[in-house]
C-alpha cells in the first residue's frame, strides 16, 4: 500500500436513486437520517442504488466492494467511473471535482486514466482478440503500427499468444476474461475497475485468475476498485474491503479487521465462511509490550494464525512476538489463539 | 320453477354489467330494425352528414403542390438520374455476365447449391425473354433499397437514442404498415408527377419499417457491458455507435436488410400499375388485362424467381455465424473473390469489344410456349367450365352472399333452390331465440349473446346492417375488451369512416376480408395443427409457406384469375392464398413450443391424446395462435387492396380508382379507412390477448 495520504478516487455523501422526478435536491442527509430517507424513497417506488456513500481509495490500493446481489456494489462502481451519473454527492479524482468534468474532459480522462473489466466480459463480438485489445488505443487515435505492437504485448502478458486472430465466441470463459483484462490495461490506466470479473467462471479457473490478477497487480500497482459477491475472493485480493448492504456501506476495513471484528450480524454471516486461520495475523492477537531484546526468536508479527497455532503446539505456554531486529514486541496467551479460532469477537 | 329460482339461474341479479349492456344493444338492434321507415337515418347514414374531407385534402394538396413542386420535381430528377444510370448499366451488361456475377455472389453467400439454383433461375429469365423487363425492375430495386436502408438506419438510431424518436417512430411505423399500398402511391404521384420515380420513392418509404424495427431492436439488444466497455475506453458517441454498437447489432440488422429488400421488390412490382417503365410487374399486369395468361404465368414466374433469389442470397448473408463476419480489408485484397470480380469485368468488356450482345428479347419459342399455355388453358376452362362455375357459385351463394346481404335476401329459388318464406323466417328467429335462451339459462350468457349477434348478422347481412347497430356492437365489444381507451379509439375510427362517407364501402371491404380471413384462418390453423403433429408434413409445408411469404402479393392474382375470371370469388381465393400462411406458422410454432414437461405431466396423469391436445396443448398455444390470427387479418387487408385489380367493390376499389385519377383526397380517406379497420381488428385482438393470456408467456 502506498502513502496513506495520497487519495486517488473519493466520494462523499454519494447517492444514486433510479426513478422519475428531480431527486437530487433532497439527498443531503447522512447517517441514520439517510437510512430513513432511503426507506421512504423506496416506499415511493424508487430504486435506491447507493445511499450516502463515503469512500476514499488510495493510490495503488486494491479496494474491494463486496456485497450480495442488489446491494448496490456494481452501481457504486459505475458511479465512481461515471458510467452511471450519481444523483447527488461529491466525487473527486486526484483531488479534482470529477463530477464537474464535461463530456469532452470525461472522455479524455477515460481514455488516459481508466480501464474496466466486466462480469460478462463485454468483448466486442465482431472484433478479433487483437482488435478488442487494441480498441482503447484506436479510440485514442494511436497509429496502426504502435497500436498493434502494444496490443500484442498485452495479449502475451495475459498468456494468450497465438489466439490474436480468434473471435470472442471461439474462446473459453477464462480466455475471454484474459482478453478483457488485456484490453482494460492496454492504455496503462491509473485506475482499474473490475466488476465481478470472475463470477462467471468455474471455481478452479476463478482461483487461477485471482492468482493471475495478483501477479499483474504486483507488476503494475494500479489503483484497483474490484467488485465481488464472494467474500473469500475479497479477502484473498483486497488491501481494504467495503461491505455493502441495501445501497449502504456497512463496514470498511482490512480483511483481518473485518474477520476479527465484524460490524454486525450481516457481516458475521460472511465472516463465518472465511478461512480465519489464514487471514488473522499474529500482530492483531498479541498484547503489545515494551520492546526489549528477546532471549530467543519469537513469532513473526505477520505470521498467520495457522502458523502460530503450529508453533504453539510445539512449544506451549505464552508466546512472545519478535520483530525483525530481534526485539520482543508482544505476547500471546494460547487461550487467545483458540478464541481467535473459534470466532469470538476480539476487541 | 319459481320466478326467484329463474332469476337466479339466469343470473340476472349477478349478471355482469356487460351482459346487461349486450341485452340493451340487442333490443336496440331490434328497435332499429322494426322502425325501418320511421328512423331511416339509423339505417343508412345520410349523405347530408358527410364531411367533404376528400375535397379539403385535395385543396390542401393542390396548394402544397404549387409551393413545393419545384423541390419535389428536383428530387424526382435527382433520383431518376442514378436510377436510369443503373438501368442502362444493367441493360448494357450481357446477361451471361450478370448471371455469373449473381451465381458467384450466391456461392459466396451459401455455397454451390444456392449458386446453381440462382444460375438456373436466371437462365430461365433470359431464355423466357424477360431479361429486359427484369433488369428494369432491378434498376428500381437497386436504387430503392439503399435509399430505404439509409432512411431505416437513421430512423432506427433516432428511435433508439432519443425520447422524441422513441415517441414518434413506432406509431408512424404502425400506421405505415397498415396503410394500403396503393394509397401510398397517390400523394406521391401528385407530388412527384407520373413516372417510375414514384414507384422508387414509394418502395423506399414502404420498405423501411422492417429496417427501422430491426436496427432499433438490434441496438437495444446490444449487451449493456459492450456499450459500457466502449464508453469506459473513452469513445466518442460516434465511435461508440459506429465502431461498437452497430457492428455488434449487425446480426439483427441483417435480418432487417433482408426484409427491406423483399418489401422493396414487392412495392416496386405493385407500383408498376402506374406504368410507363416496361418492368416485369407491368408485363404481368398488362398481359393479365389482355387475358393472355400464358405470358402472365411466364412473367409471373420471373417475379417469383427474382424474389426467391434475392431472399435466399440476403438471408444467407444474414444467417451467417459471427465467425465469418468482420473479415478485414487486408484479407479481402488477397481473396479469390477480388480476382473473380476482376475477371468478370474483363470478360464483360471483352464480350462488348467483340460486339457480342447476346441479347434475347421476346424469343419466338417463348411466345409459342405462352400461346400453347393459352390454348391449353382455354381448352381446360372450356372442358371443365361447368365444374369451375359450380364451385364458384357454391362458394358465392352459400358462403359469400349470406355474409354480404344475409339469408333474408340471399335465399332465392335462383340461388338456394327455394324461397325463404315468412314461415321459415319466423322459424329461424324462434330457433335463434330459443337457443340463445337455452345458453343463457345454462349461465353461458357470452355464447348466447354471440349467437344472437351472429344470427342477426347472417339474417340481414353485413352490408345491409343498419350502421347504428354495427356501431353499437363495435363500441360495446371494444369497451368490454379494452375499457374506455379502446372504446374511444374504435368510436373515433368508425366515426371517421362514417362522416367521410366511406361506411358502405368499408362494410363491403369488411365483408370480403372477413370472409377471406375466416377461411384463411381455418385453413392455416388446421394445416398448422397437422404440421405440428407430423414432422413430415411440416417438412413439406415449411418451404411452401416460406416461398409464399417472399412472393410479391401481385403474383397470387395470376392463377386464380386464370380459372375464375374477375370477381369476388377470385379475390377471396387470392386473399386466402396469401393470408393463410401466418395462421399456419404461428399455430405450428405455438403447438410445438409447448413445454415437453407439461405434456409429460399430462401423460403421467393418464390423459388421452385428444385430452392432451384440447386441454393442454391448445390452451397453451393459444397466445401464439392469436398472434397468427392477428397477422392473418393484417395480411388479408394488405391483399384486399391488391385484389381490387380483379374487380372487388369496397375501399380497395375506391383507392384504385383514386390512383387512376390521381385523386389524393379520395385515396387517402379510403386508404385511411382501410387502415383504421385493420387497426381496430388489431387492437381488439391485442386486448383479448392481454385480457385472457396475460402472464402466460
Amino acid at each position: 500500500m502506498a502513502d496513506s495520504g495520497d487519495i486517488t478516487l473519493a466520494c462523499a455523501q454519494l447517492w444514486k436513486v433510479f426513478g422519475e422526478g428531480d431527486l437530487a435536491g433532497g439527498l443531503g442527509a447522512s447517517g441514520a437520517e439517510a437510512a430513513a430517507l432511503a426507506d421512504s424513497l423506496r416506499a415511493e417506488g424508487h430504486i435506491v442504488g447507493c445511499c450516502d456513500i463515503d469512500i476514499e481509495i488510495k493510490r495503488g490500493e486494491f479496494f474491494v466492494l463486496m456485497g450480495l446481489s442488489g446491494s448496490g456494489k456494481s452501481t457504486l462502481l459505475r458511479c465512481l467511473s461515471r458510467l452511471t451519473e450519481p444523483t447527488a454527492g461529491r466525487l473527486t479524482l486526484d483531488g479534482e471535482d470529477f463530477l464537474n468534468a464535461g463530456p469532452k474532459a470525461l472522455m479524455d480522462i477515460r481514455r488516459r486514466k481508466m480501464g474496466m473489466v466486466f462480469q460478462h466480459f463485454g468483448l466486442f463480438p465482431h472484433m478479433t482478440v487483437l482488435d478488442n485489445v487494441a480498441f482503447p488505443l484506436k479510440v485514442q487515435g494511436v497509429g496502426n503500427g504502435e497500436r498493434e505492437n502494444r496490443a500484442r504485448q498485452m495479449v502475451s502478458l495475459v498468456g494468450l499468444e497465438g489466439r490474436e486472430a480468434a473471435y470472442p465466441h471461439q474462446l473459453s470463459g477464462g480466455q475471454k476474461q484474459r482478453v478483457g483484462i488485456a484490453r482494460s490495461l492496454a492504455v496503462d490506466p491509473e485506475i482499474w475497475f473490475l466488476d465481478e470479473p470472475f463470477s462467471a467462471l468455474d471455481p478452479l479457473i476463478r482461483w487461477q485468475m485471482q492468482s493471475e490478477l495478483l501477479r499483474l497487480q504486483n507488476l503494475f500497482h494500479k489503483t484497483v476498485v474490484f467488485v465481488t459477491h464472494d467474500f473469500i475472493e475479497a479477502v484473498r485480493l483486497a488491501d481494504r474491503i467495503a461491505i455493502m448492504k441495501d445501497g449502504r456501506v456497512v463496514q470498511i476495513g482490512t480483511p483481518e479487521d473485518i474477520v476479527l471484528n465484524p460490524a454486525d450480524a450481516y457481516v458475521s454471516e460472511f465472516v463465518k465462511e472465511a478461512p480465519r486461520t489464514k487471514i488473522i495475523k499474529v500482530s492483531q492477537l498479541m498484547e503489545p509490550v515494551e520492546g526489549d531484546d528477546a532471549a530467543e526468536q519469537g513469532l513473526d508479527p505477520g505470521m498467520t494464525l495457522e502458523d502460530a497455532l503450529t508453533w504453539s503446539a510445539e512449544r506451549g505456554g505464552t508466546l512472545s512476538v519478535t520483530d525483525t531486529a530481534g526485539r520482543t514486541i508482544g505476547r500471546i496467551v494460547p487461550e487467545r489463539l483458540s478464541a481467535a479460532l473459534s470466532g469470538a469477537r476480539l476487541d | 320453477m319459481t320466478s326467484a329460482e329463474l332469476t337466479r339461474r339466469i343470473g340476472f341479479a349477478t349478471a355482469p354489467p356487460a351482459a346487461l349492456a349486450w341485452l340493451c344493444v340487442l333490443i336496440f338492434a331490434g328497435v332499429v330494425t322494426f322502425a325501418k321507415t320511421s328512423l331511416p337515418w339509423l339505417q343508412i347514414y345520410p349523405a347530408s352528414g358527410v364531411i367533404p374531407l376528400a375535397d379539403w385534402v385535395n385543396a390542401a394538396i393542390d396548394a402544397l403542390v404549387s409551393v413545393v413542386e419545384p423541390v419535389t420535381r428536383g428530387i424526382a430528377l435527382l433520383l431518376e438520374w442514378p436510377m436510369l444510370g443503373l438501368r442502362d448499366l444493367l441493360q448494357w451488361t450481357p446477361w451471361p455476365i450478370a448471371l455469373l456475377a449473381v451465381a458467384l455472389l450466391a456461392f459466396h453467400a451459401a455455397g454451390l447449391r444456392l449458386a446453381l439454383l440462382c444460375g438456373v433461375a436466371l437462365v430461365y429469365i433470359a431464355l423466357a425473354g424477360f431479361w429486359h423487363q427484369a433488369m428494369n425492375t432491378m434498376a428500381l430495386v437497386g436504387i430503392a433499397v439503399p435509399l430505404s436502408l439509409t432512411i431505416g438506419l437513421a430512423a432506427g438510431i433516432w428511435a433508439q437514442r432519443t425520447k422524441i424518436g422513441a415517441g414518434i417512430v413506432p406509431p408512424t411505423l404502425d400506421m405505415m404498415q397498415t396503410m394500403p399500398t396503393f394509397a401510398y402511391l397517390i400523394p406521391l404521384l401528385v407530388l412527384f408527377g407520373f413516372g417510375p420515380v414514384v414507384g422508387l420513392i414509394a418502395s423506399a418509404i414502404y420498405a423501411c419499417p422492417p429496417m427501422v424495427r430491426n436496427v432499433r431492436l438490434g441496438l437495444t439488444r446490444v449487451p449493456s457491458e459492450i456499450a459500457e466497455a466502449a464508453r469506459i475506453s473513452g469513445s466518442s458517441r460516434y465511435q461508440q455507435l459506429f465502431w461498437v454498437e452497430l457492428p455488434a447489432a449487425m446480426a439483427q440488422i441483417k435480418v432487417g436488410i433482408n426484409q427491406t429488400i423483399m418489401a422493396a421488390l414487392s412495392m416496386v412490382i405493385i407500383a408498376s400499375v402506374i406504368g410507363g417503365f416496361d418492368d416485369i410487374g407491368w408485363e404481368v399486369l398488362s398481359t393479365m388485362r389482355k387475358a393472355r395468361f400464358g405470358e402472365s404465368l411466364l412473367s409471373g414466374a420471373v417475379i417469383v424467381i427474382l424474389a426467391v433469389v434475392m431472399d435466399r442470397i440476403s438471408a444467407a448473408y444474414a444467417g451467417r455465424g459471427r465467425a465469418q463476419v468482420g473479415t478485414t480489408a487486408k484479407s479481402w485484397q488477397l481473396s479469390p473473390w477480388t480476382w473473380a470480380t476482376a475477371g468478370l469485368v474483363a470478360f464483360c468488356l471483352l464480350l462488348k469489344a467483340l460486339g457480342l450482345d447476346l441479347a434475347i428479347d421476346g424469343p419466338a419459342w417463348a411466345h409459342e410456349f405462352a400461346a400453347w399455355i393459352n390454348t391449353q388453358l382455354d381448352g381446360f376452362v372450356a372442358s371443365s367450365g361447368q365444374l369451375l362455375t359450380d364451385l364458384k357459385n357454391a362458394a358465392f351463394y352459400y358462403y359469400l352472399l349470406p355474409i354480404r346481404i344475409g339469408f333474408s335476401q340471399a335465399i332465392l329459388p335462383f340461388t338456394w333452390g327455394f324461397t325463404f318464406t315468412a314461415e321459415m323466417q319466423w322459424g329461424y328467429w324462434i330457433a335463434l331465440v330459443l337457443l340463445t335462451g337455452l345458453l343463457i339459462l345454462r349461465g353461458r350468457w357470452r355464447s348466447g349473446g354471440a349467437l344472437m349477434v351472429a344470427g342477426y348478422l347472417l339474417f340481414f347481412g353485413l352490408t345491409a346492417l343498419p350502421w347504428a347497430v354495427f356501431f353499437a356492437w363495435a363500441l360495446l365489444l371494444a369497451w368490454q375488451l379494452g375499457g374506455c381507451r379502446l372504446l374511444l379509439f374504435v368510436g373515433g375510427a368508425l366515426a371517421f369512416i362514417l362522416v367521410t362517407g366511406m361506411w358502405e364501402r368499408a362494410m363491403l371491404s369488411l365483408y370480403l376480408c372477413g370472409a377471406a380471413v375466416a377461411m384463411s384462418f381455418v385453413l392455416g390453423a388446421s394445416l398448422g395443427v397437422w404440421a405440428a403433429a407430423s414432422g413430415r408434413v411440416s417438412a413439406v409445408l415449411r418451404p411452401i409457406a416460406d416461398t409464399f411469404q417472399t412472393i410479391p402479393l401481385f403474383v397470387f392474382l395470376i392463377p386464380v384469375l386464370m380459372f375464375f375470371q374477375v370477381g369476388e370469388f377470385t379475390a377471396l381465393l387470392a386473399i386466402i392464398a396469401y393470408a393463410f400462411v401466418p395462421a399456419l406458422r404461428y399455430t405450428e410454432n405455438g403447438l410445438r413450443q409447448v413445454s415437453p414437461q407439461l405434456i409429460e405431466v399430462a401423460v403421467e396423469q393418464g390423459c388421452t391424446k385428444s385430452q392432451i391436445f384440447w386441454q393442454v396443448k391448445l390452451p397453451l398455444a393459444m397466445p401464439a395462435i392469436l398472434v397468427g390470427l392477428n397477422q392473418t387479418i393484417l395480411y388479408g387487408f394488405a391483399m384486399l387492396v391488391i385484389a381490387a385489380l380483379v374487380g372487388t367493390t369496397g375501399l380497395g376499389q375506391q383507392i384504385f380508382l383514386a390512383l387512376g385519377a390521381a385523386d389524393t383526397g379520395l385515396g387517402l380517406t379510403a386508404g385511411l379507412s382501410m387502415a383504421l379497420l385493420a387497426m381496430i381488428a388489431d387492437r381488439m385482438l391485442q386486448a383479448i390477448a392481454r385480457q385472457r393470456f396475460e402472464g402466460m408467456q
